[in-house]
């Protein structure tokens, strides 16, 4: 590993100023926020607003046009980025799952420790078991994605992420394409993650859930952060015109 | 003379036509023998080589490297726009002149490159461009979301092939390759044009020494390739359905 100088005092995740577009449209507008290690943040803000494309940048699925992204200290917007060393601590959650359709659950959450990290087959098992089991799922581990609801396959999708032990997780909308019956057995892993001490950006539209495990939430709009704050004064006191009309929408 | 032989043997005698004389002479049984095996041999060699360049070729398509994708462009341009039967010429009159030779014997210059070996050559680089085409179809069909996921898992671009692309996109492309592989083995008939001694090439000697075996020969080529390619389609089937994923796809 690359000595960054990162120590856990600093934030495991600093995004400075921030822009990035596609194209002639310009979807980060120079943002910055930093996260603290054990710190769970929400980003919330209408469609379009650029919330997915951000957490998108932090793990160099988008590479951004300027600004900086450190995550422990290493600078995602660089041409020599290792790669691998940043996915193995920067963990995430797509809306759509993306499960491997062609391997049951349990082969879903070993693929990656197995391939990418070469660990030995017995000791990924075992983790995996353990994995299957805290998001709820044992009597699963042998089921296609196929044959599994939205929500069993989102908790495989946090699991396989989980198994490559990250130190910072990324969930982009994970409860936007599930049925509102499974929602929450979604959202309760992801809140019992959330205080085994794992550092989480969510991306959300659930609000009760944002308030509910949220250390800090952020509220964009057109490419910029708007707005800021713990859930408890966020709600309530929101300042800017356009987080007032956004809560009032979806409150 | 066995009962069996004995039998066709009476028939050709009543019936000169129906001289089926590879049942009864054992020297043209032998024919049919070594016919059928250098069809086959040739056929499992030119699938086996001709998926393996699909593989290779399909990943080479996606390469970051312009030259690269343009080269394999252009070989299965090459080996799709021109016929089979040429190239299998071109291989072994034009190229087969450049290759070194060695001597056995110390008289005899026998190229390095054998008819046979310019046919297994050149039959599966034909139906490796077919089966380039072919994967690529298959990997446009696996969803980018899904390529995604492999790679915020850290994943690189060749573990993400070989785990998460290709199993999937093998399986789309299991009924296009079906169609090819048979369009293969079919077209080993064509290297009876450098004289390998494969199955229509052994039957046309027959009918060529005894004129009244033709009609017998002719309907044995049928049957033997609706045998063979029988066997190859039910097999590709039953793997097709093997690999079939619960809840996937239809």
């Amino acid at each position: 590993m690359t000595d960054t100088g990162w120590t856990p005092d600093q934030p495991l995740v600093s995004i400075r100023d921030v822009h990035k577009s596609f194209g002639e449209l310009e979807v980060l507008k120079g943002v910055s926020l930093d996260v603290m290690k054990g710190e769970v943040i929400c980003v919330i803000g209408p469609s379009g607003s650029g919330k997915s494309t951000l957490i998108r940048c932090v793990n160099a699925l988008n590479p951004i046009n300027s600004g900086s992204i450190l995550v422990e200290g290493q600078e995602v917007n660089d041409p020599h980025l290792d790669k691998l060393e940043l996915r193995k601590k920067v963990g995430m959650v797509f809306q759509q799952y993306n499960l491997f359709p062609h391997k049951t659950a349990l082969e879903n959450i070993m693929m990656a420790p197995l391939k990418v990290l070469k660990q030995p087959r017995e000791e990924v098992e075992e983790r995996s078991r353990a994995l299957i089991k805290r998001v709820n799922l044992v009597g699963k581990e042998n089921n296609y994605p196929g044959e599994l609801s939205g929500g069993q396959q989102q908790r495989v999708a946090i699991a396989r992420s989980l198994a490559m032990d990250p130190d910072v997780m990324l969930f982009d909308e994970v409860t936007a394409a599930l049925d509102p019956e499974t929602v929450n057995e979604v959202l309760l892993a992801i809140k019992d993650l959330a205080q085994r001490g794992m550092t989480c950006i969510l991306v959300t539209h659930e609000m009760g859930f944002a308030r509910e495990v949220a250390d800090h939430i952020y509220f964009t709009d057109r490419g910029i952060i708007v707005e800021h704050g713990p859930p408890a004064t966020f709600f309530s006191d929101a300042k800017d015109p356009r987080t007032k009309e956004f809560l009032s929408q979806i409150l | 003379m066995n009962a069996f032989q004995q039998y066709f043997y009476d028939l050709a005698q009543e019936y000169p036509r129906w001289n089926f004389i590879y049942f009864y002479d054992p020297s043209q049984t032998e024919r049919v023998i070594d016919g059928l095996g250098m069809t086959v041999q040739l056929s499992v060699i030119c699938v086996i080589c001709s998926v393996i360049i699909g593989v290779i070729g399909a990943w080479i398509q996606g390469a970051h490297s312009a030259l690269a994708r343009n080269l394999m462009q252009g070989y299965i341009q090459f080996f799709r726009n021109t016929p089979p039967l040429i190239q299998l010429m071109f291989f072994y009159f034009a190229l087969g002149q450049f290759t070194p030779t060695y001597s056995p014997d110390g008289w005899l210059e026998v190229p390095i490159i054998s008819n046979v070996g310019w046919a297994i050559i050149s039959l599966s680089f034909f139906a490796g461009a077919f089966n380039v085409e072919i994967f690529r179809a298959g990997i446009e069909a696996v969803p980018e979301s899904t390529r995604e996921a492999a790679e915020a898992l850290g994943m690189n671009r060749l573990q993400i092939y070989i785990y998460v692309v290709l199993p999937l996109a093998f399986r789309v492309s299991l009924p296009a390759l079906n169609n090819n592989l048979v369009n293969l083995v079919k077209t080993t008939t064509q290297a009876i044009a450098i004289a390998v001694p494969e199955l229509l090439y052994q039957m046309i000697s027959i009918y060529n020494d005894y004129s009244t075996a033709q009609y017998a020969c002719m309907l044995f080529m049928f049957i033997a390739y609706i045998v063979l390619v029988g066997i190859l389609v039910f097999g590709m089937h039953r793997w097709e359905r093997a690999l079939k994923i619960p809840g996937y796809g239809t």
